[in-house]
Protein backbone atom coordinates (compact mmCIF):
# COMPACT_ATOMS: atom_id res chain seq x y z
CA UNK A 1 0.00 0.00 0.00
CA UNK A 2 2.94 2.27 0.84
CA UNK A 3 4.54 1.37 -2.40
CA UNK A 4 1.65 2.13 -4.11
CA UNK A 5 0.73 5.20 -2.48
CA UNK A 6 4.35 6.88 -3.40
CA UNK A 7 4.29 5.30 -6.82
CA UNK A 8 1.17 7.14 -7.37
CA UNK A 9 2.36 10.63 -5.30
CA UNK A 10 5.61 10.32 -8.06
CA UNK A 11 3.36 10.39 -10.65
CA UNK A 12 1.92 13.62 -9.79
CA UNK A 13 5.12 15.19 -9.37
CA UNK A 14 5.71 15.35 -13.33
CA UNK A 15 2.04 16.68 -14.02
CA UNK A 16 2.08 19.28 -11.61
CA UNK A 17 5.58 20.33 -13.11
CA UNK A 18 3.65 20.58 -16.56
CA UNK A 19 0.73 22.10 -14.98
CA UNK A 20 2.88 24.77 -13.58
CA UNK A 21 4.94 25.43 -16.75
CA UNK A 22 1.54 25.97 -18.70
CA UNK A 23 0.07 28.79 -16.20
CA UNK A 24 3.70 30.29 -16.13
CA UNK A 25 3.56 30.13 -19.95
CA UNK A 26 0.08 31.99 -19.94
CA UNK A 27 1.80 35.25 -20.08
CA UNK A 28 3.81 34.72 -23.00
CA UNK A 29 0.88 33.72 -24.72
CA UNK A 30 -0.12 37.27 -25.11
CA UNK A 31 -0.26 38.51 -28.73
CA UNK A 32 2.87 40.56 -28.80
CA UNK A 33 4.34 42.38 -25.89
CA UNK A 34 2.57 41.12 -22.82
CA UNK A 35 3.82 44.38 -21.31
CA UNK A 36 2.43 46.64 -23.83
CA UNK A 37 -1.07 44.69 -23.91
CA UNK A 38 -0.64 44.96 -19.72
CA UNK A 39 -0.04 48.38 -19.66
CA UNK A 40 -2.49 49.65 -22.74
CA UNK A 41 -1.93 50.50 -25.79
CA UNK A 42 -1.52 54.22 -25.15
CA UNK A 43 0.62 53.90 -22.03
CA UNK A 44 3.89 55.74 -21.77
CA UNK A 45 6.82 53.87 -22.11
CA UNK A 46 8.53 53.93 -18.59
CA UNK A 47 4.78 52.58 -17.71
CA UNK A 48 5.62 49.98 -20.02
CA UNK A 49 9.05 49.40 -18.75
CA UNK A 50 7.72 49.28 -15.22
CA UNK A 51 4.95 46.51 -16.20
CA UNK A 52 7.66 44.86 -17.80
CA UNK A 53 10.04 44.96 -14.50
CA UNK A 54 6.99 44.20 -11.68
CA UNK A 55 6.87 40.87 -13.64
CA UNK A 56 10.18 40.41 -14.59
CA UNK A 57 9.85 40.23 -18.43
CA UNK A 58 13.24 41.88 -18.40
CA UNK A 59 14.95 38.65 -17.70
CA UNK A 60 16.14 35.79 -19.76
CA UNK A 61 13.14 33.35 -19.66
CA UNK A 62 14.97 30.82 -18.17
CA UNK A 63 15.26 33.10 -14.80
CA UNK A 64 11.73 34.25 -15.45
CA UNK A 65 10.81 30.30 -14.90
CA UNK A 66 12.66 29.33 -12.58
CA UNK A 67 11.87 32.29 -10.50
CA UNK A 68 8.61 31.87 -10.90
CA UNK A 69 8.53 27.95 -9.33
CA UNK A 70 10.58 29.07 -6.73
CA UNK A 71 7.67 32.03 -5.54
CA UNK A 72 5.22 29.51 -5.89
CA UNK A 73 6.68 27.17 -3.57
CA UNK A 74 6.87 29.75 -1.54
CA UNK A 75 3.32 30.68 -1.81
CA UNK A 76 4.16 34.13 -3.20
CA UNK A 77 1.43 34.47 -6.07
CA UNK A 78 2.59 38.32 -6.73
CA UNK A 79 0.71 41.23 -6.10
CA UNK A 80 -2.47 42.10 -8.13
CA UNK A 81 -2.50 44.83 -10.84
CA UNK A 82 -6.12 46.41 -9.69
CA UNK A 83 -5.86 46.15 -5.81
CA UNK A 84 -2.07 45.92 -5.22
CA UNK A 85 -2.82 43.42 -2.76
CA UNK A 86 -0.92 40.10 -2.45
CA UNK A 87 -2.62 37.42 -4.74
CA UNK A 88 -2.37 34.68 -2.10
CA UNK A 89 -3.85 36.63 0.25
CA UNK A 90 -7.44 37.41 -1.96
CA UNK A 91 -6.90 33.36 -3.38
CA UNK A 92 -7.13 32.47 0.77
CA UNK A 93 -10.16 34.68 1.18
CA UNK A 94 -12.02 33.40 -1.60
CA UNK A 95 -11.17 29.85 -1.62
CA UNK A 96 -13.22 28.70 1.31
CA UNK A 97 -16.55 30.33 -0.30
CA UNK A 98 -15.41 27.89 -3.07
CA UNK A 99 -15.31 24.58 -0.90
CA UNK A 100 -18.19 25.62 0.49
CA UNK A 101 -20.56 25.71 -2.95
CA UNK A 102 -18.45 22.39 -3.64
CA UNK A 103 -19.58 20.46 -0.31
CA UNK A 104 -22.87 21.72 -0.80
CA UNK A 105 -23.35 20.66 -3.82
CA UNK A 106 -22.20 17.40 -3.24
CA UNK A 107 -24.18 17.01 -0.20
CA UNK A 108 -27.35 17.94 -2.59
CA UNK A 109 -26.03 15.27 -5.12
CA UNK A 110 -26.35 12.35 -2.33
CA UNK A 111 -29.37 13.39 -0.85
CA UNK A 112 -30.95 13.69 -4.52
CA UNK A 113 -29.33 10.76 -5.68
CA UNK A 114 -29.50 8.12 -3.03
CA UNK A 115 -33.02 6.88 -2.56
CA UNK A 116 -33.50 7.96 -6.45
CA UNK A 117 -30.50 5.34 -7.21
CA UNK A 118 -31.25 2.82 -5.05
CA UNK A 119 -35.48 2.47 -5.99
CA UNK A 120 -34.73 2.40 -9.19
CA UNK A 121 -32.55 -0.38 -8.75
CA UNK A 122 -34.77 -1.82 -6.74
CA UNK A 123 -37.81 -1.66 -8.85
CA UNK A 124 -36.18 -1.63 -12.22
CA UNK A 125 -37.49 -0.68 -15.72
CA UNK A 126 -40.82 0.01 -13.26
CA UNK A 127 -42.24 4.02 -13.63
CA UNK A 128 -40.04 5.53 -11.46
CA UNK A 129 -37.14 3.71 -12.54
CA UNK A 130 -37.84 5.03 -15.82
CA UNK A 131 -38.75 8.79 -14.07
CA UNK A 132 -35.25 8.23 -12.58
CA UNK A 133 -33.60 7.72 -15.87
CA UNK A 134 -35.28 10.60 -17.06
CA UNK A 135 -34.18 12.69 -14.57
CA UNK A 136 -30.42 11.41 -15.18
CA UNK A 137 -30.96 12.54 -18.68
CA UNK A 138 -32.34 16.18 -18.18
CA UNK A 139 -29.86 16.43 -15.09
CA UNK A 140 -26.96 15.57 -17.54
CA UNK A 141 -27.65 17.82 -20.64
CA UNK A 142 -28.75 20.71 -18.80
CA UNK A 143 -26.47 23.83 -18.64
CA UNK A 144 -25.91 25.09 -15.14
CA UNK A 145 -26.08 28.53 -16.98
CA UNK A 146 -29.08 27.85 -17.95
CA UNK A 147 -30.94 26.07 -14.99
CA UNK A 148 -29.08 28.73 -12.31
CA UNK A 149 -31.42 31.32 -14.00
CA UNK A 150 -34.24 29.24 -14.04
CA UNK A 151 -34.19 28.33 -9.97
CA UNK A 152 -33.57 31.91 -9.94
CA UNK A 153 -37.02 33.10 -11.81
CA UNK A 154 -38.67 30.05 -9.74
CA UNK A 155 -37.11 30.34 -6.78
CA UNK A 156 -36.22 33.76 -5.48
CA UNK A 157 -38.26 35.49 -7.74
CA UNK A 158 -41.34 33.97 -8.08
CA UNK A 159 -41.62 32.55 -4.38
CA UNK A 160 -38.69 34.67 -2.73
CA UNK A 161 -38.07 31.99 -0.92
CA UNK A 162 -34.15 32.44 -1.16
CA UNK A 163 -31.60 35.30 -2.13
CA UNK A 164 -31.44 36.76 -5.70
CA UNK A 165 -27.25 36.29 -5.37
CA UNK A 166 -24.38 37.01 -2.61
CA UNK A 167 -23.14 34.74 0.20
CA UNK A 168 -24.86 36.61 2.81
CA UNK A 169 -27.66 35.09 4.01
CA UNK A 170 -25.59 31.78 5.21
CA UNK A 171 -27.44 28.72 4.40
CA UNK A 172 -30.02 30.35 2.63
CA UNK A 173 -27.91 31.73 0.00
CA UNK A 174 -26.13 28.39 -0.67
CA UNK A 175 -29.40 26.62 -1.58
CA UNK A 176 -29.82 27.66 -5.26
CA UNK A 177 -25.86 27.75 -6.44
CA UNK A 178 -25.77 24.20 -4.81
CA UNK A 179 -28.67 23.11 -6.35
CA UNK A 180 -27.70 24.52 -9.68
CA UNK A 181 -24.35 22.96 -9.44
CA UNK A 182 -25.42 19.53 -7.33
CA UNK A 183 -28.02 18.67 -10.32
CA UNK A 184 -25.48 17.28 -13.18
CA UNK A 185 -23.52 15.14 -10.10
CA UNK A 186 -26.84 13.78 -8.95
CA UNK A 187 -27.81 12.37 -12.45
CA UNK A 188 -24.39 10.90 -12.74
CA UNK A 189 -24.75 9.35 -9.33
CA UNK A 190 -27.99 8.37 -9.50
CA UNK A 191 -26.98 6.68 -12.87
CA UNK A 192 -23.91 4.64 -10.67
CA UNK A 193 -25.82 4.08 -7.76
CA UNK A 194 -28.74 2.40 -9.85
CA UNK A 195 -26.09 -0.11 -12.42
CA UNK A 196 -24.09 -0.50 -9.60
CA UNK A 197 -26.50 -2.02 -6.95
CA UNK A 198 -28.67 -3.61 -9.32
CA UNK A 199 -25.13 -5.77 -10.47
CA UNK A 200 -24.97 -6.51 -6.99
CA UNK A 201 -28.64 -7.42 -6.05
CA UNK A 202 -28.02 -10.33 -8.74
CA UNK A 203 -25.08 -11.85 -6.60
CA UNK A 204 -25.13 -15.14 -5.22
CA UNK A 205 -24.55 -13.87 -1.28
CA UNK A 206 -27.33 -11.80 -1.58
CA UNK A 207 -30.00 -14.93 -2.69
CA UNK A 208 -27.70 -16.21 0.65
CA UNK A 209 -28.43 -13.78 2.57
CA UNK A 210 -32.03 -13.88 1.61
CA UNK A 211 -32.64 -17.63 2.20
CA UNK A 212 -30.68 -17.59 5.04
CA UNK A 213 -33.82 -15.17 6.43
CA UNK A 214 -32.08 -12.43 6.64
CA UNK A 215 -35.25 -9.68 5.16
CA UNK A 216 -34.89 -8.19 2.04
CA UNK A 217 -34.80 -4.89 3.15
CA UNK A 218 -31.96 -5.47 5.54
CA UNK A 219 -29.88 -7.84 2.31
CA UNK A 220 -30.11 -4.62 0.17
CA UNK A 221 -28.75 -2.49 2.73
CA UNK A 222 -26.58 -4.34 5.17
CA UNK A 223 -25.39 -6.75 2.13
CA UNK A 224 -25.63 -5.51 -1.20
CA UNK A 225 -25.61 -1.52 -0.66
CA UNK A 226 -22.06 -1.77 1.17
CA UNK A 227 -20.55 -3.23 -2.01
CA UNK A 228 -22.64 -0.96 -4.67
CA UNK A 229 -20.79 1.86 -2.64
CA UNK A 230 -17.10 1.13 -3.96
CA UNK A 231 -17.40 2.96 -7.61
CA UNK A 232 -19.90 5.14 -6.08
CA UNK A 233 -17.57 6.44 -3.88
CA UNK A 234 -14.82 6.85 -6.67
CA UNK A 235 -17.00 8.90 -8.73
CA UNK A 236 -17.86 10.83 -5.80
CA UNK A 237 -13.77 11.63 -5.22
CA UNK A 238 -13.27 12.19 -9.06
CA UNK A 239 -16.03 14.61 -9.57
CA UNK A 240 -14.95 16.53 -6.74
CA UNK A 241 -13.11 18.33 -8.95
CA UNK A 242 -15.02 18.85 -11.80
CA UNK A 243 -17.26 20.51 -9.38
CA UNK A 244 -14.89 23.25 -8.54
CA UNK A 245 -14.50 24.18 -12.62
CA UNK A 246 -18.39 23.89 -12.53
CA UNK A 247 -18.03 26.76 -9.65
CA UNK A 248 -16.44 29.10 -12.00
CA UNK A 249 -20.00 28.89 -13.89
CA UNK A 250 -22.13 28.90 -10.99
CA UNK A 251 -20.17 31.59 -8.84
CA UNK A 252 -21.11 33.57 -12.30
CA UNK A 253 -24.31 32.98 -12.17
CA UNK A 254 -24.77 33.91 -8.22
CA UNK A 255 -22.01 36.23 -7.62
CA UNK A 256 -20.86 34.36 -5.41
CA UNK A 257 -17.56 35.46 -4.02
CA UNK A 258 -15.13 32.42 -5.36
CA UNK A 259 -12.66 31.63 -6.69
CA UNK A 260 -13.84 31.01 -9.95
CA UNK A 261 -15.34 34.40 -9.66
CA UNK A 262 -12.23 36.26 -9.01
CA UNK A 263 -10.83 34.55 -11.90
CA UNK A 264 -12.91 35.68 -14.61
CA UNK A 265 -12.95 39.37 -12.61
CA UNK A 266 -9.48 39.33 -12.66
CA UNK A 267 -9.72 38.31 -16.71
CA UNK A 268 -11.85 41.12 -17.54
CA UNK A 269 -9.52 43.85 -15.54
CA UNK A 270 -6.43 41.88 -17.58
CA UNK A 271 -5.00 41.18 -13.91
CA UNK A 272 -2.70 38.59 -14.69
CA UNK A 273 -0.74 37.82 -11.43
CA UNK A 274 -4.36 36.99 -10.35
CA UNK A 275 -5.49 34.72 -13.34
CA UNK A 276 -2.29 32.52 -12.91
CA UNK A 277 -2.66 31.79 -9.79
CA UNK A 278 -6.31 31.22 -9.65
CA UNK A 279 -5.89 29.19 -12.23
CA UNK A 280 -2.97 27.51 -10.96
CA UNK A 281 -5.21 26.89 -7.61
CA UNK A 282 -7.99 25.00 -9.18
CA UNK A 283 -6.00 23.02 -11.54
CA UNK A 284 -3.52 21.80 -8.46
CA UNK A 285 -6.63 21.29 -6.42
CA UNK A 286 -8.28 19.19 -9.15
CA UNK A 287 -5.12 17.11 -9.45
CA UNK A 288 -4.82 16.54 -5.85
CA UNK A 289 -8.94 15.18 -5.42
CA UNK A 290 -8.22 12.70 -8.59
CA UNK A 291 -4.87 11.43 -6.68
CA UNK A 292 -7.03 11.53 -2.71
CA UNK A 293 -9.53 9.39 -5.19
CA UNK A 294 -7.26 6.99 -6.43
CA UNK A 295 -6.01 5.94 -2.47
CA UNK A 296 -9.53 5.82 -1.94
CA UNK A 297 -10.65 3.27 -4.25
CA UNK A 298 -7.05 1.07 -3.18
CA UNK A 299 -8.62 1.63 0.44
CA UNK A 300 -12.32 0.73 0.43
CA UNK A 301 -12.34 -2.02 -1.54
CA UNK A 302 -9.17 -4.66 -0.72
CA UNK A 303 -10.04 -6.51 -3.83
CA UNK A 304 -8.37 -3.99 -5.76
CA UNK A 305 -5.16 -5.00 -6.45
CA UNK A 306 -2.50 -2.04 -6.28
CA UNK A 307 -0.88 -2.50 -9.12
CA UNK B 1 -27.45 0.14 -43.77
CA UNK B 2 -29.07 -2.50 -42.28
CA UNK B 3 -28.19 -1.74 -38.79
CA UNK B 4 -29.39 2.20 -39.58
CA UNK B 5 -32.46 0.76 -40.34
CA UNK B 6 -32.22 -1.02 -37.24
CA UNK B 7 -31.21 2.30 -35.63
CA UNK B 8 -34.71 4.35 -37.27
CA UNK B 9 -36.65 2.13 -34.83
CA UNK B 10 -34.89 3.41 -31.40
CA UNK B 11 -36.62 6.70 -30.53
CA UNK B 12 -33.78 7.66 -28.74
CA UNK B 13 -31.61 8.00 -31.72
CA UNK B 14 -34.54 8.53 -33.96
CA UNK B 15 -34.88 11.92 -31.91
CA UNK B 16 -31.47 13.09 -31.92
CA UNK B 17 -31.16 12.41 -35.59
CA UNK B 18 -34.05 14.69 -35.84
CA UNK B 19 -33.11 17.66 -33.91
CA UNK B 20 -29.35 17.66 -35.20
CA UNK B 21 -31.17 17.80 -38.73
CA UNK B 22 -33.30 20.52 -37.31
CA UNK B 23 -30.16 22.53 -35.63
CA UNK B 24 -28.24 22.27 -39.25
CA UNK B 25 -31.43 23.77 -41.40
CA UNK B 26 -32.34 26.23 -39.10
CA UNK B 27 -28.42 27.19 -39.23
CA UNK B 28 -27.78 26.90 -43.07
CA UNK B 29 -31.82 28.46 -44.04
CA UNK B 30 -31.13 31.38 -40.95
CA UNK B 31 -31.18 34.40 -43.62
CA UNK B 32 -34.87 32.51 -45.04
CA UNK B 33 -36.12 31.64 -41.83
CA UNK B 34 -35.49 34.25 -39.58
CA UNK B 35 -38.25 36.90 -38.86
CA UNK B 36 -36.22 39.68 -38.40
CA UNK B 37 -32.89 40.98 -38.93
CA UNK B 38 -31.20 39.59 -35.75
CA UNK B 39 -28.82 42.84 -35.04
CA UNK B 40 -31.84 45.52 -35.72
CA UNK B 41 -32.98 47.28 -32.87
CA UNK B 42 -36.42 48.93 -31.70
CA UNK B 43 -35.29 50.69 -28.48
CA UNK B 44 -39.03 51.91 -27.90
CA UNK B 45 -39.78 47.67 -27.51
CA UNK B 46 -36.90 46.65 -25.25
CA UNK B 47 -37.18 43.18 -23.25
CA UNK B 48 -41.20 43.05 -24.60
CA UNK B 49 -42.34 39.77 -23.81
CA UNK B 50 -43.64 36.39 -26.53
CA UNK B 51 -46.69 38.75 -28.95
CA UNK B 52 -47.75 37.63 -32.29
CA UNK B 53 -45.62 39.76 -33.67
CA UNK B 54 -42.24 38.68 -31.83
CA UNK B 55 -42.93 35.02 -31.29
CA UNK B 56 -40.05 34.79 -28.19
CA UNK B 57 -39.95 38.61 -27.34
CA UNK B 58 -37.63 41.33 -27.89
CA UNK B 59 -34.24 41.71 -26.00
CA UNK B 60 -32.76 44.27 -23.59
CA UNK B 61 -31.93 46.26 -27.16
CA UNK B 62 -35.47 45.52 -28.84
CA UNK B 63 -33.71 42.87 -30.72
CA UNK B 64 -35.65 40.06 -32.01
CA UNK B 65 -34.92 36.87 -29.70
CA UNK B 66 -36.02 34.02 -31.98
CA UNK B 67 -34.26 35.63 -34.98
CA UNK B 68 -30.89 35.84 -32.78
CA UNK B 69 -31.94 32.32 -31.98
CA UNK B 70 -31.95 31.25 -35.36
CA UNK B 71 -29.13 32.98 -36.24
CA UNK B 72 -27.05 32.10 -33.42
CA UNK B 73 -27.41 28.05 -34.30
CA UNK B 74 -24.80 29.14 -37.54
CA UNK B 75 -22.70 30.35 -34.59
CA UNK B 76 -23.02 26.96 -32.57
CA UNK B 77 -22.52 24.83 -35.41
CA UNK B 78 -19.59 27.26 -36.83
CA UNK B 79 -17.45 26.46 -33.64
CA UNK B 80 -18.53 23.05 -33.09
CA UNK B 81 -17.93 21.83 -36.32
CA UNK B 82 -14.67 24.27 -36.28
CA UNK B 83 -13.54 23.14 -32.93
CA UNK B 84 -14.37 18.93 -33.94
CA UNK B 85 -12.11 19.49 -37.65
CA UNK B 86 -9.37 20.47 -36.47
CA UNK B 87 -9.36 18.22 -33.26
CA UNK B 88 -9.77 15.41 -35.01
CA UNK B 89 -7.14 16.33 -37.26
CA UNK B 90 -4.48 17.14 -34.97
CA UNK B 91 -5.32 13.92 -32.94
CA UNK B 92 -5.61 12.10 -35.87
CA UNK B 93 -2.10 12.97 -37.08
CA UNK B 94 -0.68 13.07 -33.69
CA UNK B 95 -2.15 9.51 -32.13
CA UNK B 96 -1.46 7.58 -35.86
CA UNK B 97 2.25 9.26 -35.59
CA UNK B 98 2.41 8.38 -32.19
CA UNK B 99 0.92 4.46 -32.38
CA UNK B 100 2.58 3.60 -35.61
CA UNK B 101 5.89 4.60 -34.90
CA UNK B 102 6.27 4.48 -31.36
CA UNK B 103 9.91 5.21 -29.14
CA UNK B 104 10.49 8.28 -28.01
CA UNK B 105 7.86 10.07 -30.37
CA UNK B 106 5.13 8.13 -28.66
CA UNK B 107 6.54 8.81 -25.24
CA UNK B 108 6.66 12.98 -25.67
CA UNK B 109 2.78 12.99 -27.21
CA UNK B 110 1.55 10.80 -24.57
CA UNK B 111 2.98 12.83 -22.09
CA UNK B 112 1.66 15.92 -23.63
CA UNK B 113 -1.34 13.93 -23.46
CA UNK B 114 -1.07 12.97 -19.98
CA UNK B 115 -0.75 16.79 -18.71
CA UNK B 116 -3.82 18.00 -21.11
CA UNK B 117 -5.67 15.48 -19.65
CA UNK B 118 -5.13 16.35 -15.53
CA UNK B 119 -5.53 19.62 -16.47
CA UNK B 120 -9.86 20.40 -16.56
CA UNK B 121 -10.81 21.34 -19.88
CA UNK B 122 -13.02 23.71 -19.41
CA UNK B 123 -10.10 25.76 -17.13
CA UNK B 124 -7.71 25.85 -19.77
CA UNK B 125 -9.86 26.81 -22.35
CA UNK B 126 -10.65 29.84 -19.68
CA UNK B 127 -6.89 30.35 -19.67
CA UNK B 128 -6.30 30.26 -23.13
CA UNK B 129 -8.65 32.99 -24.24
CA UNK B 130 -7.78 34.76 -20.84
CA UNK B 131 -4.89 35.66 -22.83
CA UNK B 132 -5.50 35.55 -26.48
CA UNK B 133 -8.91 37.79 -26.24
CA UNK B 134 -12.31 36.73 -26.23
CA UNK B 135 -13.09 36.17 -30.17
CA UNK B 136 -14.82 33.32 -31.85
CA UNK B 137 -11.46 32.49 -33.26
CA UNK B 138 -9.80 32.39 -30.16
CA UNK B 139 -12.73 30.10 -28.72
CA UNK B 140 -12.27 27.48 -31.55
CA UNK B 141 -8.56 27.52 -30.98
CA UNK B 142 -8.44 27.13 -27.33
CA UNK B 143 -11.71 24.55 -27.72
CA UNK B 144 -9.56 22.70 -30.35
CA UNK B 145 -6.24 22.58 -28.12
CA UNK B 146 -7.76 20.79 -25.32
CA UNK B 147 -10.26 18.46 -27.99
CA UNK B 148 -7.25 16.73 -30.06
CA UNK B 149 -6.11 14.70 -26.88
CA UNK B 150 -8.96 12.85 -27.05
CA UNK B 151 -8.38 10.93 -30.38
CA UNK B 152 -5.11 11.23 -30.07
CA UNK B 153 -5.63 8.47 -27.44
CA UNK B 154 -8.24 6.61 -29.32
CA UNK B 155 -6.50 6.74 -32.74
CA UNK B 156 -3.04 5.85 -30.91
CA UNK B 157 -4.75 2.95 -29.15
CA UNK B 158 -6.40 1.86 -32.09
CA UNK B 159 -3.44 2.04 -34.43
CA UNK B 160 -1.20 0.14 -31.59
CA UNK B 161 -3.93 -2.90 -32.40
CA UNK B 162 -4.29 -2.50 -36.28
CA UNK B 163 -0.25 -2.33 -36.68
CA UNK B 164 -0.03 -5.84 -35.96
CA UNK B 165 -2.85 -7.24 -38.34
CA UNK B 166 -1.67 -9.28 -41.31
CA UNK B 167 -2.74 -6.51 -43.94
CA UNK B 168 -0.71 -4.25 -42.49
CA UNK B 169 2.26 -6.36 -42.50
CA UNK B 170 1.77 -7.69 -46.13
CA UNK B 171 1.39 -4.57 -46.81
CA UNK B 172 4.70 -3.30 -45.46
CA UNK B 173 6.22 -6.66 -47.12
CA UNK B 174 4.85 -5.45 -50.46
CA UNK B 175 7.31 -2.08 -49.97
CA UNK B 176 4.89 0.10 -49.26
CA UNK B 177 6.14 3.45 -47.04
CA UNK B 178 4.90 4.33 -43.72
CA UNK B 179 2.50 7.13 -44.29
CA UNK B 180 1.10 5.08 -47.26
CA UNK B 181 0.17 1.97 -44.57
CA UNK B 182 -1.06 4.96 -42.38
CA UNK B 183 -3.41 6.61 -44.82
CA UNK B 184 -4.51 4.04 -46.76
CA UNK B 185 -4.66 0.84 -44.29
CA UNK B 186 -4.60 1.66 -40.71
CA UNK B 187 -6.82 4.28 -40.52
CA UNK B 188 -9.94 3.63 -42.51
CA UNK B 189 -10.02 1.18 -39.56
CA UNK B 190 -10.50 3.61 -36.81
CA UNK B 191 -12.72 5.65 -38.43
CA UNK B 192 -15.79 4.48 -36.80
CA UNK B 193 -14.69 5.02 -33.17
CA UNK B 194 -13.31 8.35 -34.18
CA UNK B 195 -16.86 9.05 -35.63
CA UNK B 196 -19.13 8.28 -32.86
CA UNK B 197 -16.57 10.23 -30.78
CA UNK B 198 -16.64 13.53 -33.29
CA UNK B 199 -20.37 13.47 -33.17
CA UNK B 200 -20.12 13.78 -29.01
CA UNK B 201 -18.04 16.05 -29.56
CA UNK B 202 -20.14 18.48 -30.91
CA UNK B 203 -22.18 18.48 -28.30
CA UNK B 204 -19.32 19.48 -26.21
CA UNK B 205 -17.63 21.89 -28.24
CA UNK B 206 -21.37 23.59 -28.46
CA UNK B 207 -21.71 23.38 -24.84
CA UNK B 208 -18.40 24.76 -24.18
CA UNK B 209 -18.59 27.83 -26.44
CA UNK B 210 -22.39 28.80 -24.76
CA UNK B 211 -20.24 27.92 -21.58
CA UNK B 212 -17.27 30.59 -22.55
CA UNK B 213 -19.75 33.09 -24.29
CA UNK B 214 -21.92 32.77 -20.81
CA UNK B 215 -18.66 33.65 -18.89
CA UNK B 216 -18.09 36.64 -21.61
CA UNK B 217 -15.01 35.11 -23.20
CA UNK B 218 -16.48 33.91 -26.37
CA UNK B 219 -18.49 35.19 -29.37
CA UNK B 220 -18.84 39.06 -28.58
CA UNK B 221 -21.73 41.44 -29.28
CA UNK B 222 -23.64 42.14 -31.21
CA UNK B 223 -22.89 38.48 -32.90
CA UNK B 224 -25.43 36.36 -31.23
CA UNK B 225 -24.68 33.94 -29.44
CA UNK B 226 -26.98 31.43 -27.04
CA UNK B 227 -24.22 31.45 -24.32
CA UNK B 228 -23.75 35.24 -24.36
CA UNK B 229 -28.02 35.40 -25.03
CA UNK B 230 -28.52 33.82 -21.72
CA UNK B 231 -25.63 36.22 -19.56
CA UNK B 232 -28.27 39.20 -20.84
CA UNK B 233 -31.42 37.19 -19.97
CA UNK B 234 -29.07 36.97 -16.26
CA UNK B 235 -29.37 40.77 -15.69
CA UNK B 236 -33.02 41.01 -16.58
CA UNK B 237 -34.76 37.80 -14.41
CA UNK B 238 -38.12 38.82 -12.97
CA UNK B 239 -37.96 41.87 -15.40
CA UNK B 240 -38.33 39.50 -18.76
CA UNK B 241 -37.77 35.92 -17.75
CA UNK B 242 -38.42 35.41 -21.62
CA UNK B 243 -34.60 35.93 -22.28
CA UNK B 244 -33.43 33.68 -20.00
CA UNK B 245 -35.46 30.28 -20.97
CA UNK B 246 -35.50 30.65 -25.22
CA UNK B 247 -31.97 30.47 -25.48
CA UNK B 248 -31.53 27.88 -22.69
CA UNK B 249 -34.10 26.19 -24.76
CA UNK B 250 -32.09 25.81 -27.91
CA UNK B 251 -29.07 25.12 -26.15
CA UNK B 252 -30.04 21.76 -24.73
CA UNK B 253 -32.32 20.25 -27.97
CA UNK B 254 -28.90 21.01 -29.98
CA UNK B 255 -27.09 19.10 -27.09
CA UNK B 256 -29.14 16.47 -26.12
CA UNK B 257 -30.09 15.78 -29.95
CA UNK B 258 -26.16 15.48 -30.76
CA UNK B 259 -25.73 13.09 -27.73
CA UNK B 260 -28.41 10.52 -28.77
CA UNK B 261 -27.45 10.86 -31.55
CA UNK B 262 -23.89 10.12 -31.11
CA UNK B 263 -25.19 7.50 -28.45
CA UNK B 264 -27.01 6.27 -31.33
CA UNK B 265 -24.16 5.76 -33.70
CA UNK B 266 -22.02 3.84 -30.74
CA UNK B 267 -24.65 0.69 -31.17
CA UNK B 268 -24.52 0.95 -35.10
CA UNK B 269 -20.87 1.83 -36.08
CA UNK B 270 -19.06 0.12 -33.17
CA UNK B 271 -20.27 -1.76 -30.36
CA UNK B 272 -17.06 -2.81 -28.77
CA UNK B 273 -16.96 1.52 -28.70
CA UNK B 274 -19.30 1.18 -25.50
CA UNK B 275 -17.42 -1.30 -23.43
CA UNK B 276 -14.34 0.77 -24.03
CA UNK B 277 -16.04 3.80 -22.74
Amino acid sequence: MTQYIIRRFLQMIPITLGILTLVFSLIHLIPGDPALQIAGENARPEDVAAVRKALGLDKPLWTQYVDYLGNVAHGDFGRSFSTNESVAQQIRQRYPATLELAFGSMLVALIVAFPLGIVSAIWRNSWIDNLARFFALIGVSMPSFWFGPLLIIAFAIDLPWFPVSGRDQGLRSLVLPAVTMGLALSAILTRMIRVSLAEELTQLYVTTAVAKGVGRVRAIFRHALKNALIPVITVLALQFGSLLTGAIITEQIFSWPGLGRLLITSISSRDYPQVQASILVIALTYILMNFIADLFYGVVDPRIKLE
Amino acid sequence: MKNFKRLLHNFAFTAGLTLTVLLVVVALAAPLISPYDPDVQDTARRLEGPSAQHLLGLDDLGRDVASRIIWGARVSLRVGFSVVFLAASIGIALGAISGYYGGTVDTIIMRITDILLAFPGILLAIALVAVLGPSINNVILALATIGWVGYARLVRGQVLKVREMEYVTAARALGARSPRVIVLHVLPNVINPVIVMATLGLAGAILSEAALSFLGLGVQPPTPSWGAMLTEGRRYLGLANHLAIYPGIAIMAAVMGLNFLGDGLIDALDPKYRKEM
